[in-house]
């Protein structure tokens, strides 16, 4: 079971979540190695938005779990973070933000729309 | 920080780690596929389907214990000779929030998540098939007590509505912002208990507004049934739009 392997320090929580995150992410690149008829995989590269509510140790964590016994065993799952950018509604300035709390750093505006930062995407695979 | 290399990602950066980079025989496949992309599936088929049935449906979502089921136990019983209501009720163990819906008469179907921390849209399509959704108008999905998970899962709903009880503090939507985000409604429940509290109702509000401009906020209790009144009004307005096919 892999929850009796969770490191300590990871609230229950936050790895369920991830937990299922990363069994969907198994099953895309196992489709996807089929399919390219992969002999092996050696990585598997996510696109994570900052923004996205998910723990990249977590994801870690659980992929080395879920990965057993399948051809991901033994695959590295890299993964880019994309930090998140929002335009503001009221004067149209485009910045980054580190948290969904931010304002507009020159209107001080609350109103924002998103642009990117909440990804949560398999790129690409490195296989054989 | 990147989990990788132990960089500090701040910036979008792309991982070239050691040799094994240019070995032979090796190549790169672009997969670009949303993680999420078969739950998104799954739930726009629900979409779908409640558009063809015209069933307003919410999915409601909190903290535990912050009276979902109170809530729904309330709304149905004042509401049920309105319209006709089913009730999907999802947990990770046990059938005791189904059977004190069924106490109002509803139809109502228990998911048991077992170790999952929230519904997914594949869960709620089969748990439709327990409903005639010819005599549905209105699905109430109450999903796991859990303010992260849900948050990510697109079920096929309407609108999520995010309950916050003011036992919980003012300052929840600050620490759950994807959660508030998410939800097109709020309702801070258990208002009756403030002149117990120090929750400060104005600034409640005002986190919520900065999370999700424009959320729609009500303001209710149970038990004294006070804000009660314009819940309901919302929710008969939305299935009156919901039947003209003038949501989605």
């Amino acid at each position: 079971m892999v929850l009796d392997l969770l490191p300590l320090q990871v609230p229950q929580g936050i790895i369920l979540h991830e937990l299922g995150i990363t069994q969907s992410i198994v099953e895309i690149a196992l489709q996807a190695a089929e399919k390219q008829q992969a002999q092996k995989i050696h990585s598997v590269t996510l696109e994570v938005g900052s923004l996205a509510g998910v723990v990249a140790e977590a994801l870690q964590f659980c992929y080395e779990a879920c990965s057993r016994q399948t051809l991901l065993e033994g695959s590295r799952l890299l993964i880019d973070r994309i930090p998140a950018r929002a335009s503001c509604r009221d004067c149209a300035t485009e910045f980054a933000l580190a948290d969904l709390l931010a304002c507009c750093p020159e209107c001080q505006s609350f109103s924002c729309d998103l642009l990117c930062g909440e990804e949560l995407r398999i790129k690409e695979m490195e296989i054989d | 920080m990147c989990i990788d290399c132990g960089c500090a990602a701040e910036e979008h950066h792309h991982h070239h780690h050691g040799p094994e980079q240019a070995a032979p025989g090796r190549k790169t496949v672009q997969i670009e596929e949303d993680i999420l992309a078969k739950n998104n599936r799954l739930a726009l088929a629900n979409r779908k389907l409640f558009a063809v049935q015209k069933i307003f449906v919410l999915n409601l979502v909190s903290s535990p214990g912050s009276g979902k089921t109170t809530l729904l136990e309330r709304t149905l019983a004042d509401l049920k000779t309105d319209m006709d209501f089913a009730v999907l009720e999802g947990d990770q163990q046990t059938s005791n929030d189904a059977e004190r819906i069924a106490a109002t008469g509803v139809p109502v179907h228990q998911i048991n998540t077992g170790a999952g921390c929230h519904l997914d849209a594949h869960m709620v399509g089969h748990g439709l098939e327990h409903f005639n959704l010819d005599n549905v108008q209105m699905l109430m999905i109450e999903n796991v007590g859990n303010l992260v998970c849900p948050a990510s899962f697109d079920l096929g709903e309407d609108f999520k509505v995010a309950l916050l009880s003011v036992t919980e503090g003012e300052d929840k939507p600050l620490k759950y912002p994807q959660m508030f985000r998410a939800s097109d409604v709020m309702l801070i429940n258990k208002i009756d208990l403030l002149p117990h509290l120090r929750f400060d109702l104005p600034k409640c509000r005002e986190y919520a507004q900065r999370i999700h401009p424009g959320i729609k906020i009500f303001e209710v209790s149970c038990y004294t049934s006070e804000g009660l009144a314009e819940w309901y009004a919302w929710l008969r307005e939305q299935v009156t739009l919901k039947m003209q096919g003038r949501i989605n």
